[in-house]
């Protein structure tokens, strides 16, 4: 029976809304007060059932709930014969908590939608060779598995048949489909665009990236600050305490009515609801645009930062060094960069394969009499000719002649941090390439937003020397660079900057050697392409390590804060001004009372809905 | 043995039902009480119990009873 009423609250709101309906028009329209009274009582006690059973179940469990306050309200409406008020005040709070239902799924339909990612259903290898659909959770590690066309990738693992497009944006937050092929990886909740794939299971469940994502975005939604975990406390004493307000008054004044009133806008619900609620959408736009927020904790310190801290390679920069300009001398180019890229074919020196990269397909030809001078270059015959590659101490050992024009280009490649190579032909220098880390595009804008949006000082911390540091700094425009820093020395950096001079600090970096000042720093930001090091030790997580997404980031941290602060700000200033409008004027009775109380709550669910669509411009 | 068991449940509404449930698990013997949380956004119950002395299904009868809904429940 209790269960039966329960689940059928809205129709029971329903009901007693006609009859509420019924009740007005004929008091008012046909002055008949019988039917109105016997209409709005029975409103009343059917709306009142539900209610007062959930009070019941609460108190069982020692809870003096909201149910509680509005039940005894209505049975005092009552008791006064006051069969208007407590018809109005059951339909608005039943009415409420269903128009609340509602908005607040659509309030955490953002991570509800990502949380549906999660694979269902997978075809594993039988040992007859053929396929069956199985459950996800009966997949174990090493089971072969079958991926079609335009189904979820169930596990994490190893292509070992097939090919096929990805579309990663469950893991990445890039709706660009990624190639597969065998010997590629692939993510649990990925969605298979094109093509057939075999798969070997390597992580199954919650050990899949994406079930590691799933589980921390959705502790993080329930997270608690320390003025939620503030508010928690107090509205448990808070209820409690109106209900005492409301005996006293009675048991004072001896005005019932007033008493009942004191119960109803005393309800606080506004208040424990608007954090949450703007904590949930908040972390549910950063889980849709590649950012994971941990927790409403840390949306209270990163509103509050200082300084930003950043890791220089792999972070600021590519990670990988690449050609960033290039000269060439003499006719025959072409021929030399078949000679350059065929020798560089053969060696894994790390700016080889920079140079590779640049030259692209081009015939390759054999290379003979291969010859490695230390700390210098390589020097080889190709088609006959004598083929130098290397720095410019081989030239000079090779005797190159260097003229005006190449000297002053090797001075120019040079202030701009390049490590340089040289190619000669038969001993005439033909191509000049300089390599380095290059920023990564898009990033001094990206700092500058970070300015605007009030991070005071921004410093670079990196292992590489001076010179390459200043150069990138300056470029950046950031407040400070150093250089000759060790991955300790980093995290005693940032220790200096919360211990000493009292900053709320960020550290931003790839998370694979940046562990400790990651952990060090007040926000620990990894930029991390999923790795689990990074979504572990790290209080936001950038996905596909996209720096472009860090303005974004910071920019929902303090939007977020703001609307907590204004759901708290709406949510006091209803009841204060409810609490005076009862004291001090005669506006406020029962139903207004509910009916403000309810507004505002659905006023404070809105307001969070906001950061749903929040964009940094 | 220690079971850990997680109960998904129809969406909550108010902060107060969190308190109820809480307090629903909280006073089955057999549950450890320092473990039960119950997560208001995403409508979830996680505690661990002690299999020989309270089965889940108890417990999800125990919630009903309160008048919410179990949708599904997982115990490891």
């Amino acid at each position: 029976m209790q269960k039966f009423i329960l689940s059928k609250k809205n129709h029971i709101a329903l009901i007693s809304a006609i009859l509420i309906a019924i009740g007005f028009t004929s008091a008012l329209g046909f002055k008949n007060e019988f039917v109105a009274v016997l209409a709005l009582a029975i409103a009343s006690l059917l709306g009142v059932a539900p209610i007062a059973i959930q009070a019941y179940q609460a108190l069982k469990v020692k809870v003096v709930s909201i149910d509680v306050l509005v039940t005894i309200a209505v049975a005092g409406a009552f008791l006064i014969k006051n069969y208007e008020e407590s018809a109005i005040v059951t339909f608005l709070f039943l009415f409420g908590a269903f128009l609340e239902q509602r908005i607040l799924n659509k309030t955490r339909s953002a991570i509800k939608e990502l949380t549906e990612m999660a694979p269902e259903s997978a075809l594993k290898q039988m040992p007859g060779g053929e396929f069956v659909e199985v459950e996800v959770g009966e997949v174990e590690v090493g089971d072969i598995l079958l991926v079609k066309t335009g189904a979820k990738i169930p596990v994490d693992g190893t292509v070992i048949a097939g090919e096929g497009s990805v579309n990663e944006a469950s893991i990445t937050g890039e709706s660009l489909p990624v190639a597969k092929e065998k010997g590629s990886h692939v993510y649990a909740g990925t969605i298979l665009d094109n093509g057939t794939l075999q798969i070997v299971a390597d992580r199954v469940g919650e050990d899949t990236t994406f079930g590691k994502i799933m589980e921390l975005i959705e502790e993080a939604q329930d997270s608690k600050s320390r003025a939620e975990r503030f508010i928690d406390r107090f509205a448990k004493y808070y209820t409690p305490a109106v209900l005492a307000l409301g005996i006293i008054v009675w048991l004072l004044s001896r005005d019932l009515e007033l008493a009942i009133t004191i119960l109803v806008l005393g309800c606080p619900g506004a208040l424990v609801i608007g954090i949450p609620v703007s904590n949930v959408a908040g972390i549910g736009n950063g889980a849709r645009h590649g950012v994971l927020l941990k927790g409403s904790e840390v949306i209270d310190d990163f509103n509050k930062l200082d300084t930003m801290v950043f890791d220089k390679t792999g972070t600021m920069t590519a990670g990988n060094p690449s050609v960033a300009e290039k000269e060439y001398y003499g006719d025959n180019i072409e021929e030399a960069l078949a000679y350059l890229a065929s020798i560089e074919r053969e060696s894994d020196h790390p700016l080889a394969k920079a140079v590779l990269e640049e030259i692209g397909e081009v015939p390759y030809l054999p290379v003979e009499n291969t010859e490695v001078v230390k700390g210098a270059g390589i020097v080889a015959t190709v088609n006959g000719h004598r083929i130098a590659v290397g720095n410019v101490a081989l030239m000079v050992r090779e005797g190159v002649r260097l003229g005006e024009r190449a000297k002053a280009d090797i001075t120019h490649f040079e202030n701009n941090g390049n490590s340089l190579v040289l190619t000669s032909v038969d001993g005439e220098l033909k191509i000049l390439m300089g390599v380095r880390d290059q920023i990564r595009p898009g990033v001094k804008e990206d700092l500058r937003r970070l300015k605007r949006l009030g991070v005071k000082n921004l410093v670079m911390l990196s292992g590489d020397n001076q010179g390459t540091v200043d150069r990138v700094g300056r470029e950046l425009g950031l407040t400070e660079a150093h250089g000759n820093m060790l991955p300790e020395d980093k995290a005693n950096y940032i220790k200096k900057l919360i211990e000493e001079e009292s900053q709320i600090v960020a550290f931003v970096g790839d998370g694979v050697n940046d562990s400790p000042s990651l952990a060090r720093a007040n926000i620990g930001i990894a930029m991390g392409g999923g790795t689990d090091v990074a979504i572990e030790t790290s209080d936001v997580v950038l996905m596909n390590s996209d720096f472009s997404r860090l303005p974004h980031a910071l920019g929902l941290a303090k939007t977020t804060a703001r609307n907590m602060k204004q759901n708290i700000f709406i949510a006091v200033g209803v009841v204060l001004i409810l609490l005076s409008g009862l004291l001090f004027g005669d506006w406020v009775n029962m139903s207004i009372g509910m009916l403000v109380h309810e507004a505002s709550i659905l006023v404070v669910i809105l307001n969070g809905m906001r950061l749903l669509r929040f964009k940094l411009r | 043995m220690m079971k850990k068991a997680t109960i998904q449940l129809e969406t909550l509404t108010c902060p107060s039902c969190v308190q109820k449930v809480e307090g629903a698990i909280k006073s089955l013997d057999g549950v450890d009480k320092e473990s039960v949380k119950v997560l208001f956004n995403a409508s979830k119950a996680k505690f661990e119990f002690d299999d020989a002395k309270l089965s889940v299904e108890e417990v999800e009868k125990a919630i009903t009873a309160l008048g919410y809904e179990v949708k599904k429940s997982q115990v490891k």
